[in-house]
């Protein structure tokens, strides 16, 4: 039996005045799955992101279902593991009291409870006895642990990080990453994780959405749509990374991704395609299944390219 | 074996009680792609900023194509200031707002007390691949990537030898940094360009580096050459 949807997303649409930069995203999300979110910027991750947590500016317009909807839960049932750590603590307070005061802002606890909860929190991350710490004590990498501890003291069913390694050497990474991935084994929380970072994908995530110009243009099994992109966006996002034995000239898709609100007619990507034929300067390509994948594309590879 | 573009002998930098940049020693021919790798805080950048002389080092020896960096005074620098030319991480930051992209690349030619032309900007504009018409624009009104090469163009205009590298592509997308790596590639091959590349990603050092020294705790551990440039020397 599969783990229950702990979040369905149904025809997320985000616009800001009259602009719509969220295009219509569906998925789905299982207990202990983690989801990632990928594309170049400007695609519409993050909006996405922050629209599940509630968290969108507030001239922006939301269409479409979340189930549940969590952002009236934000930071008990899903929380956001942020990006910059220094920026995401308080500098004048101590680190258990910031915790503790996110415990006691979305459950109805004691004093003492709370600091128990969160030391406990603390420890798990592996950084104990940190509590009494102001940010500013610790070092870089403990700090990206108490946000995590933070993010996770009200153990949630949905964690969200948006970019939660861009900033980090490769040592630092894997500890996050590490971290967030013990948090699924442990508890079953899944995690959507919206980043570039195709390695980390590759080795944390069970489904991949793509995203181009604020809609979904595949979503699979991530090691599949990694390994066989059907979408020839995905294909060349791939085709740019350096790898061991890969060609001297890395791939560079050529032009840029489109504006919103300055989409060009028929398919987003189609101006800087390689497969694109008429068809796709004529009409938007539809979301269709192939062999258990979701693809938009008028001319899908078959066989799927080794990105 | 020509003689070295660079050559850093038992470098030190100091912040305050903590030695940043312990000892360090490596050099760098023309047309070499030298990386400095290593997590957060191993001194990487710190190196970065006293081979360039924005931090006078607390000990050791900078050697640019045989002068001695370290002894001269800041008005025996500037004259070879434009020859080693930093490129920065953040391409925004490393621009002045207020500043059209034609002045900001015409500056460094400006300080050698040469008029620019307009034909030299839009030259070194198109190079990095920018139509000439982006000099009318401001920084805030191009993507990362562009500014990344506004601040390439400005480098090359000093007619540099070395460039030094501080993360120029960590703040950029997959497909973005794709294109500026080719056009770092493309300019050290055609001018002989020395690049010190100072980057986290492995991946990234691994594809674009001719010879990695890798530091930790501000100490070179090891120092190591990717496959790929024995299997395809340019």
């Amino acid at each position: 039996m599969e783990p229950e949807v702990v979040l369905s997303v149904r025809d997320l649409r985000v616009g800001f005045g009259g602009v719509e930069a969220v295009r219509g995203v569906s998925f789905e999300v299982r207990a202990g799955e983690v989801c990632a979110l990928v594309g170049e910027s400007g695609a519409g991750k993050s909006l996405t992101a922050r629209a599940l947590l509630g968290m969108l500016p507030r001239e922006a317009t939301v269409s479409g279902t979340v189930r549940p909807d969590l952002s009236g839960a934000r930071g008990r049932r899903i929380a956001l593991v942020p990006q910059d750590a220094l920026s995401a603590l308080s500098p004048v307070h101590r680190v258990g009291d910031q915790l503790a005061a996110a415990v006691r802002s979305v459950r109805r606890v004691g004093r003492r409870e709370a600091r128990e909860l969160a030391a406990a929190a603390l420890d798990r991350v592996g950084i104990p006895g940190t509590a009494r710490s102001y940010p500013h004590e610790l070092s870089g990498g403990m700090r990206q642990r108490a946000v995590i501890a933070m993010a996770t003291v009200n153990e949630p069913d949905v964690l969200v990080a948006d970019e939660p390694t861009t900033a980090l050497d490769a040592d630092r990474r894997e500890r996050v990453l590490g971290l967030l991935a013990a948090r699924r084994e442990s508890r079953g929380t899944a995690l959507v994780l919206v980043t570039h970072d195709m390695d980390a994908v590759r080795r944390y995530a069970h489904r991949a959405l793509v995203m181009y110009a604020g809609r979904v243009v595949e979503a699979g099994p991530a090691r599949e749509v990694l390994a066989r992109p059907r979408s020839p966006y995905m294909a060349g996002l791939l085709a740019s990374l350096p790898r061991p034995d890969g060609p001297r000239r890395l791939y560079a898709l050529p032009g840029a991704p489109p504006v919103p609100g300055a989409l060009p007619p028929g398919c987003a990507f189609a101006p800087r395609c390689p497969r694109a034929a008429q068809v796709c300067h004529r009409g938007e390509p539809p979301e269709r299944e192939l062999d258990g994948r979701l693809v938009a594309c008028h001319h899908p590879d078959p066989a799927g390219e080794p990105g | 074996m020509s003689e070295p573009l660079l050559e850093v002998r038992d470098l030190v930098v100091r912040h305050g009680a903590t030695t940043a940049v312990d000892h360090v020693s490596f050099s760098l021919a023309p047309g070499e792609t030298l990386a400095l790798n290593g997590p957060s805080g191993c001194g990487k950048s710190s190196t970065a900023l006293a081979v360039l002389q924005l931090r006078r080092p607390d000990g050791g020896q900078v050697r640019f194509e045989g002068r001695e960096l370290t002894t001269l005074t800041e008005r025996e620098l500037r004259p070879l200031r434009p020859r080693l030319q930093p490129v920065f991480q953040d391409p925004y930051g490393s621009l002045s707002p207020r500043q059209r992209i034609r002045d900001a690349v015409a500056e460094p030619l400006r300080l050698r007390g040469r008029r620019p032309t307009p034909g030299q900007v839009a030259a070194l504009l198109e190079r990095v691949g920018l139509d000439p018409s982006y000099g009318d624009r401001r920084p805030r009104e191009l993507s990362g990537g562009q500014c990344q090469r506004v601040g390439i163009a400005r480098a090359l205009a000093g007619e540099p030898r070395l460039l030094v590298l501080d993360e120029p592509v960590s703040a950029l997308d997959p497909s973005v940094r794709a294109g500026v790596l080719n056009l770092l590639a493309d300019l050290r091959d055609e001018r002989g360009l020395g690049y010190l590349f100072i980057c986290h990603d492995r991946d990234v050092v691994r594809h674009f580096a001719d010879r990695v020294v890798e530091l930790r705790e501000g100490r070179v551990t090891s120092e190591w050459r990717p496959r790929r440039s024995a299997a395809a020397p340019r």
